[in-house]
């Protein structure tokens, strides 16, 4: 998993709420058995149309916004479906953050899962970032060290999970460090199950 | 503290193992125990590739179960194989990786296969106060027994198998109190669309939604599935209800319930199965049952929504983003702002998915459908939860009723619902759907769909319009 401590890049305004994974990763793109070629899809019908041509008019389609790493999403961004296939196309798509004011659930814990950076902002916070990348190109830098978003005319602390920014930063194992509990997992079991002796059975 | 916990926060604290974070209360992170997952062959190839890679194992392969649903055909001759490659690769990795690490598979060809939270119930493999996470955000649906179910995405299917943990964040808890009774005519369904219409498409969000009042107890179990199914929509991670005797009924004499024995003892612990009479709920949203009337979405997210006598809303009249979104979703949806929805003509009819698939909801749309005929030009398909729904359904000859009416009696698999298979909407198509989500090109690509009840469904299909059932005087 990349690490992710200082990242500078442009940010891309999609400010439109309730932005579902179905949108984010066309179902045509789930028929994979593993995690590539999913750049491809990222928010497929709306990067292109009937004809396969790329939609000029969408954000990420304007070659002023070319290789951008962040988005700045509108309310409730990722909800619906849980298929992690959404984070692993934002993910190939060179995206590595995104900032907005709140995310579903499902989403959120897959973005940790894989390095993507989700940033909460509070709406009047958010409001002059989404303002000035709609205006035009924002260049902004994302500096997980120390919280902070800098950008031309501004600087904004953000909060973030102490944990999850321990393992954004440093791109942790996370099934190796549970099973490092195995033995409280398989006491745990005992005294459970013992109790619950039909669920040991079939 | 014992005598002030939610009936949630009980289930989360027996199933902790550790605290990570050792904050209380929500935002708690904590290693959790989970009893039991399903597994589709769409979001768990990747989870399998995981482990392999890293040579792991599968921590108690019986507590998985895989079901093949999501890109299956639903043709009425069964086939394990698929025209289409990405599908017939799916299936076929799908059962090697049952048969590598011991997890038992229900393949097409199975004869209790069907929509994996069709099929977990239908074999009473649900039961009160478990913990069940599964790849698919409708695990959910659980929360009529009583039971903690969410969805999770494919790197925590692996943690899960890999260590029968996952690494958990305490949700808040929040409550839908719903008193009185609803209407004749008036379904689950309605409710809880009229509740997402109430709060919004993020509601809910980062809560485990209790559903409690007279409206919910006198509710059948398949009701409350329809309801904890379709919390989702409106952002909660985690849907429950309180398990009480129907629940036990309802589990009882299935392959897998649990065995006879052992009943009084689990019986003995799912007494404590309830949120304290003072426990404290971080939300609280009231509704009135019998104000609820049938419900139709008419956008593109699961609350633009209305009642069946409503309009098409004015985006002039609305603030802001709301306004925005309206204008967007009108436009893909091709309506005209101010129109009756009770104008708006259909192409399709689509009654399955694990929202509104069992039973009791075939019944309802049978109910209308009987001595009827679809409209001209209507093409209308169902699509039953499970082969055992389907297997029931027959036995009573609701097929019977849903074929003179014109309706394609099929198999079951997740379908038109998120068109994975070749059960697609064609661009522009309009279709009447029993499912829960409305998205832009949920049904295919272009394709335009207005979610109701199973009832509803079928009222359409006759009229060719959206309709109100209750003119139809079948309604229970
Ligand atoms: S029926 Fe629809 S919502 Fe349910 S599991 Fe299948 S695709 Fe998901």
């Amino acid at each position: 998993m990349t690490v992710f401590e200082v990242v500078d890049g442009i940010a891309a305004a999609m400010p439109a709420a309730n932005i579902d994974t179905d949108v984010i990763m066309p179902k045509v793109f789930l028929k994979g058995i593993d995690r590539s070629g999913l750049a491809a899809g990222l928010f497929h019908d709306l990067r292109f149309d009937d004809q396969g041509r790329p939609r000029p008019d969408f954000v990420l389609n304007r070659p002023d916004h070319a290789g951008a790493r962040f988005l700045l999403v509108g309310p409730n961004f990722g909800c619906g479906s849980s298929r992690e296939h959404a984070v692993w196309g934002l993910r190939q798509f060179g995206i590595r953050a995104l900032i907005g004011t709140s995310f579903a659930g499902i989403f959120a814990d897959n973005a940790a899962n894989n390095g993507l950076l989700l940033v909460s902002l509070a709406p009047d916070r958010l409001m002059p970032l989404m303002a000035a990348a709609e205006a035009g190109p924002l260049s902004l830098e994302i500096d997980l060290t120390d919280q902070h978003i800098r950008y031309p005319g501004g600087d904004l602390h953000f909060e973030v999970d102490e944990r999850l920014r321990h393992s954004l930063m440093s791109g942790l194992d996370r099934i190796g460090e549970t099973l490092t509990h195995a033995e409280r997992i398989r006491a745990f079991e005992r005294d459970y199950l013992g109790e619950r002796p039909w669920l040991a059975e079939r | 503290m014992a005598g002030r916990r939610t009936l949630y926060d009980k289930i989360i604290d027996r199933h902790k193992v550790m605290s990570i974070n050792h904050v209380r209360g929500p935002g708690e992170s904590l290693l959790l125990y989970v009893d039991r997952t399903v597994l589709n062959e769409y979001t768990s190839p990747q989870a399998f590739s995981g482990l392999r890679g890293a040579g792991r194992g599968v921590w108690r392969p019986e507590t998985a179960l895989g079901v093949i649903d999501h890109v299956n055909s639903t043709a009425p001759v069964r086939d394990n194989r698929s025209a289409d490659r990405g599908a017939a690769r799916q299936m076929a990795y799908f059962i090697e990786n049952g048969r590598e690490f011991g997890i038992e598979i229900y393949d097409v060809l199975h004869p209790l296969q069907g929509i994996e939270h069709v099929v977990l119930p239908d074999i009473g493999w649900v039961t009160p106060g478990l913990v069940i996470a599964a790849g698919d955000s409708h695990t959910t649906t659980y929360g009529a027994f009583g039971s903690v179910g969410f969805g999770i995405g494919t790197s925590d299917i692996e943690h899960l198998l890999a260590t029968q943990c996952l690494v958990y964040h305490r949700l808040k808890t929040m409550r839908a109190g719903v008193d009185g009774l609803l209407a004749p005519g008036v379904t689950a369904k309605d409710l809880i669309m009229a509740l997402i219409r109430r709060i919004g498409a993020s509601g809910a969000s980062g809560h485990a939604l209790e559903f409690t009042g007279e409206a919910i107890s006198a509710m059948g179990v398949e009701e409350r599935m329809t309801i904890c199914n379709m919390a989702v929509e409106c952002g909660a991670r985690v849907a429950l209800v309180e398990p009480d005797a129907k629940v036990r009924t309802y589990m009882a004499g299935r392959p897998r319930s649990i065995a006879p024995h052992h009943l009084d003892r689990a019986a003995a612990l799912w007494a404590d199965l309830r949120s304290d009479a003072d426990a404290r709920f971080d939300a609280e949203v009231r509704l009135d049952a019998a104000t609820v009337a049938p419900m139709v979405t008419w956008g593109t997210s699961p609350d633009q929504a209305a009642t069946i006598d409503g309009h098409v809303p004015d985006p002039g009249s609305l603030r802001g983003a709301e306004a925005s979104a309206a204008r967007q979703a009108i436009d893909y949806m091709g309506l005209v702002p101010g129109m009756a929805l009770a104008d708006i003509r259909v192409d399709r009819a689509f009654i399955g998915s694990c929202t509104n698939a069992r039973l009791s909801d075939l019944r309802d749309a049978a109910r209308v459908l009987k001595g009827r005929k679809v409209a001209d030009g209507v093409r209308a398909i169902v699509s039953p939860g499970s082969s055992t729904v389907r297997r029931e359904a027959e036995a009573e000859g609701l097929d019977r009723i849903f074929i003179a009416a014109g309706f394609e009696w099929r198999q079951s698999g997740c379908s038109m619902c998120l068109a994975m298979n070749d059960d697609v909407l064609a661009p522009g198509e309009r279709c009447a759907s029993s499912t829960n989500r409305n998205f832009e090109g949920r049904q295919g690509s272009g394709g335009r769909t207005h979610l109701m009840s199973p009832a509803m469904v079928a009222a359409a299909a006759v009229r060719g319009r959206l309709a109100d059932v209750r003119d139809f005087g079948a309604v229970r």
